[in-house]
């Protein structure tokens, strides 16, 4: 049932309002005629619902959820609690820098944070999530190239196996994509690259590790390339968990970088964001960064802005990003310590390469298995596919039956019927091993009762929904009948 | 080790399953050259007690102020019940919702926040939401340079919010798109059609319309779409979610409606939080939907011809179509906007009306107040929703720093945004405020402008 099914006229929260206010001096063409479709319901009524709908989801504190490349860690609650504290969920953000200077500690020492843990000479943390991240990072190199009259460069250089959003930003800061190929192995083929590279190169967006959940080897061969020519090296970050304390991107030759805060430093991913993804810049992008940045004079914090940094690409937020994430990100960030994060890479390391280990030996074909894991693998299910016709997408369904949320399916493209697993550091062996157990099922279920699996799931809330339908016969908002 | 749960059985248990000796081998692809030295800047980790000790410190050493500001962050009362759910694990621990089935909570809340939000806007349909309402005014402007045939001309009048107006330069620089500015009319403080005639003769894709504007004044909104629409260009509404309670929707005005709604959600049960995280909104027309960024849900049946819910139209999206995207935004506001439809539906349309008048009414009798000072005067006299200019006797930032010692944030210093104003501060008092806040208020700026 709808919340607006539960809705009677007249019925209100009466704790909840203020009394009725006249409305003095607005003329009647600007006042709305009729009330918005808000339902009326009590106040019970409304946690009870939504109370229900919590219950129709599965999330961390509920379920594994291998979720590849989206680094499904637990949460702690700690991170939660102490970022809600009454006066950091009242501060104004245009309140004065002097009535926050316990907030802008906790920035400030952020900020430095992460530039050690990626080795970068400047980070800004107002870049709301990814996507985010990488238009200001490509913004940045952009505005590198022009300040230096630089303006034939027109291409960024995509790896094929790239997340969506790479390709998309490059487009939005007015660049054409050069995709390149990936070889046998998982890595970035380097004559490919070569053959891309060149004076129209503006720059090349890596991810490291990838996608396909391995370490690109190349990386000082590409970046020496690429910076050869001319071009600039943007690294995504989606997937530092793998290497947190153990390589800094920096070191690695990257003019750029983001960190999804939502992904490595644990903040809640909220059933789709609030991310939070704060980049760092090379010494030769410093100029170019965005604003507000954290900066201190003696002890006392303020923000820089267009003032301190007059070559900025500007803003991308009304105020400075997701601060309360920021919040939750630094209380992780001091919880863990420097042994902390080294273990965040060791053990994420440890649980994918145990799990892969696994998940070969039950008979499930690993797509590069002649390369380590870093923090995720991919299973191919071709081989099932061609013999019962049982897909990724079924076997997907199957599992949350048996209460595993699916890895990510289809992505990346080029591996056929993949699955990206991706066990994050804070699972026990136990649970893994659980996890394989259910594979190996399904995998018998697939040539016993394959019905069973194609018709997957049975006992969610609802069975399998209908995509195309949903795309046909539109149906965005509920309306009255 | 926080948050890792292996013990050294198990360590030893799955190293042997792998076949490798130990942790450290687990990375040997890794070129030994790349490999960092250690965290010389990070400090050694703390337990729970001593960071909750160290945030608790820093949390009382900002302590709490009697608050005026707004000028696009509201202080609004937010229901117990709102982030006591939002908060629960289901919500806040789950991932985008692509796998359907296992997320119809997620996808069944989103479904009722576009229903909600496209009848507050008066738009057709909503999408599940931007990151903030600055970043959502670009995607809207991006939106209708796509939809427009031969334009890549934004108008947007100076009424709007500063920081907005340099977000969208921001964004939509690298795609050759042009951001030309209207003036404002110095008595009314809004964009008068006179502004508009300068440009009769040239072709835009969209004018942007402010409601109400960045001065707390209501625009003449049915003028400035009809204008739009008279030049082909697409009709931007950027409003406040709040003042929708009680001003026509975007999709009421002019003869036809503006096209897009775009705005920041933050009033509706978002706290402050130093500006973040909020979430954008951004509605529309049915014909412009496949224009639109971002997830969409849409309701659809299960293999029994049960109801349920997915994301859908995915084709728009990066994941899909790569850089034919319509936007590169992926992760969204998601769990702000679950708060957010919790808070909706806590307050109900009179719930919602009674807070939106309120802070109305407190605006006003506080402006009454401030002006039986000397030398404070209401600088503009278009009419107003929640927030208004007011100029002072001497410089505001001096004032706002002198009123801080008391306990008071008194607004927005206009001197750095609008030179041309003189001493101007922006105030806000929402419904937040008693007629005591307003009085000690008025009380301690007396004693501020008679101790200058
Ligand atoms: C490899 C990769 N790059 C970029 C992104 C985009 O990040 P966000 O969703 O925070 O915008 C993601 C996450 O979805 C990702 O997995």
């Amino acid at each position: 049932m709808l919340i607006f099914e539960h809705s009677r006229p007249g019925r209100r929260n009466y704790s909840q309002s203020p009394a009725a206010a006249e409305i003095v001096g607005i003329p009647q063409n600007l006042m709305r005629k009729v009330p918005p479709l808000l339902p009326e319901v009590s106040e019970m009524d409304a946690v009870r619902h939504y109370t229900r709908l919590s219950q129709k989801n599965f999330s961390i504190d509920t379920q594994f959820y291998p979720l590849g490349s989206c680094t499904m860690k637990y949460n702690p609650r700690a991170c939660n609690s102490l970022a809600m504290l009454p006066q950091f969920l009242a501060r104004h953000p245009r309140a004065p820098e002097s009535t926050g200077q316990g907030f802008l500690a906790c920035m400030y020492e952020l900020q430095e944070i992460l530039k050690d843990v990626t080795g970068m000479a400047g980070v800004c943390l107002t870049p709301m999530a990814g996507a985010q991240g990488e238009l200001i990072g490509i913004a940045m190199i952009r505005a590198y190239h022009e300040s230096r009259g630089d303006s034939a460069r027109t291409e960024i250089i995509v790896p094929d196996a790239a997340h969506g959003t790479n390709p998309a930003t490059a487009v939005m800061c007015g660049y054409k994509v050069v995709e390149i190929a990936t070889d046998k192995e998982g890595d970035v083929d380097m004559e490919a690259l070569k053959a891309a590279v060149g004076p129209q190169t503006a720059g090349l967006m890596l991810t490291n590790p990838s996608t396909l959940g391995v370490f690109e080897k190349n990386v000082a061969e590409m970046s020496k390339l690429v910076h050869e020519a001319g071009g600039l090296l943007y690294y995504d970050g989606a997937n530092l968990n793998a290497i947190l304390g153990k390589v800094k991107p920096g070191d690695m030759g990257f003019d750029v970088i983001h960190i999804n805060l939502h992904k490595t430093f644990s903040t809640p991913h909220g059933g789709g964001g609030p991310g939070s993804a704060p980049v760092g810049v090379a010494p030769r992008l410093l100029p170019f960064m965005p604003v507000p940045v954290v900066g201190s004079d003696n002890g006392m914090y303020r923000w820089l802005t267009e003032k301190d940094i007059p070559q900025t690409i500007g803003r991308l937020s009304a105020h400075m990003g997701n601060a309360g994430v920021l919040l939750r990100a630094y209380v992780y960030v001091r919880l863990l310590g420097a042994e902390g994060m080294h273990r965040v890479a060791e053990f994420a390391a440890l649980n994918a390469n145990y799990l892969m280990a696994e998940m070969s030996k039950a008979g499930f074909e690993i797509a590069y298995p002649t390369r380590r894991a870093s923090h995720e693998f991919i299973v191919t299910l071709k081989e099932l596919k061609e013999k019962t016709g049982i897909t990724a997408m079924n076997v997907a369904k199957r599992l949350l039956d048996k209460g595993y949320h699916a890895p990510t399916i289809y992505f990346p493209l080029l591996v056929p019927e993949c699955m990206l697993i991706e066990p994050a550091e804070t699972e026990s062996r136990e649970t893994l091993d659980a996890f394989v157990a259910a594979m190996k099922e399904i995998m018998e279920e697939a040539h016993n009762q394959p019905e069973l699996v194609k018709n997957a799931p049975h006992t969610t809330p609802v069975r399998r929904l209908d995509d195309v339908k949903a795309a046909r016969e539109l149906d965005l908002t509920w309306k009255q009948v | 080790m926080p948050f890792i749960p292996h013990t050294q059985e198990d360590v030893q248990t799955m190293l042997a399953s792998i076949g490798a000796n130990s942790i450290d081998n687990l990375f040997d692809e890794i070129p030994p050259a790349l490999k960092s030295g250690g965290l010389k800047g990070v400090p050694p980790g703390l337990s729970e007690m001593e960071i909750s000790r160290l945030m608790l410190e820093r949390a009382e050493t900002d302590g709490r102020y009697l608050n005026f500001i707004g000028a696009g962050a509201y202080e609004h009362h937010i229901p117990a019940a709102v982030w006591q759910i939002a908060t629960r694990g289901e919500f806040y621990s789950s991932y985008t919702p692509y796998q359907a089935e296992a997320s119809q909570g997620t996808l069944q809340l989103l479904y009722e926040y576009q229903t909600i939000m496209a009848s507050l806007t008066g738009m057709d349909v909503s999408n599940a939401s931007m990151y903030d309402g600055a970043s959502a005014l670009a995607e809207a402007a991006l939106m209708a340079v796509r939809s427009h045939k031969s334009s890549r001309r934004i108008l947007i009048p100076s009424t709007v919010h500063p920081v907005y107006r340099s977000v969208v330069r921001a964004i939509v620089r690298n795609q050759g798109i042009d951001v030309v500015e209207l003036p404002y009319c110095k008595a009314s403080g809004q964009t008068l059609a006179e502004a508009l005639d300068e440009f009769g003769k040239e072709e835009f894709a969209a004018l942007v319309i402010p409601q109400p504007n960045f001065f707390g004044v209501l625009e003449e909104v049915d003028t400035l779409t009809d204008w739009a629409h008279s030049k082909n260009a697409l009709a931007i509404g950027v409003v406040n979610p709040m003042a929708l309670a009680i001003l026509t929707p975007p999709g009421e005005w002019g003869e036809k409606g503006a096209d897009v709604a775009v705005g920041e959600g933050q009033p509706l049960g978002i706290p402050l939080s130093s500006g973040g995280p909020y979430f954008g909104f951004m509605a529309c027309k049915q014909a412009l939907v496949r224009q639109m960024p971002g997830r969409i849900i849409g309701r659809t049946t299960d293999q029994d011809g049960r109801s349920g819910f997915v994301l859908t139209l995915q084709a728009r999206e990066q994941h899909i179509r790569r850089s034919k995207a319509t936007s590169n935004i992926c992760t969204n506001q998601g769990l702000m906007v679950t708060a957010a439809t919790i808070y909706l539906a806590l307050m109900g349309p009179e719930g919602l009306r009674r807070t939106a008048a309120q802070s109305h009414a407190n605006t006003l009798s506080l402006l009454e107040k401030l002006e039986t000072l000397k030398g404070v005067k209401r600088l503009f006299n278009g009419s107003l929703f929640h927030e208004i200019v007011v100029s002072l006797p001497a410089p505001a930032g001096e004032i706002m720093h002198a009123l801080e010692s008391r306990g008071i944030l008194g607004g927005l210093d206009l001197e750095g945004y609008y030179p041309e104003l003189g001493h101007a501060m922006l105030v806000c008092a929402t419904e937040t405020k008693t007629s005591e806040d307003l009085d000690k208020y008025a009380g301690q700026l007396r004693g501020v402008l008679e101790n200058s």
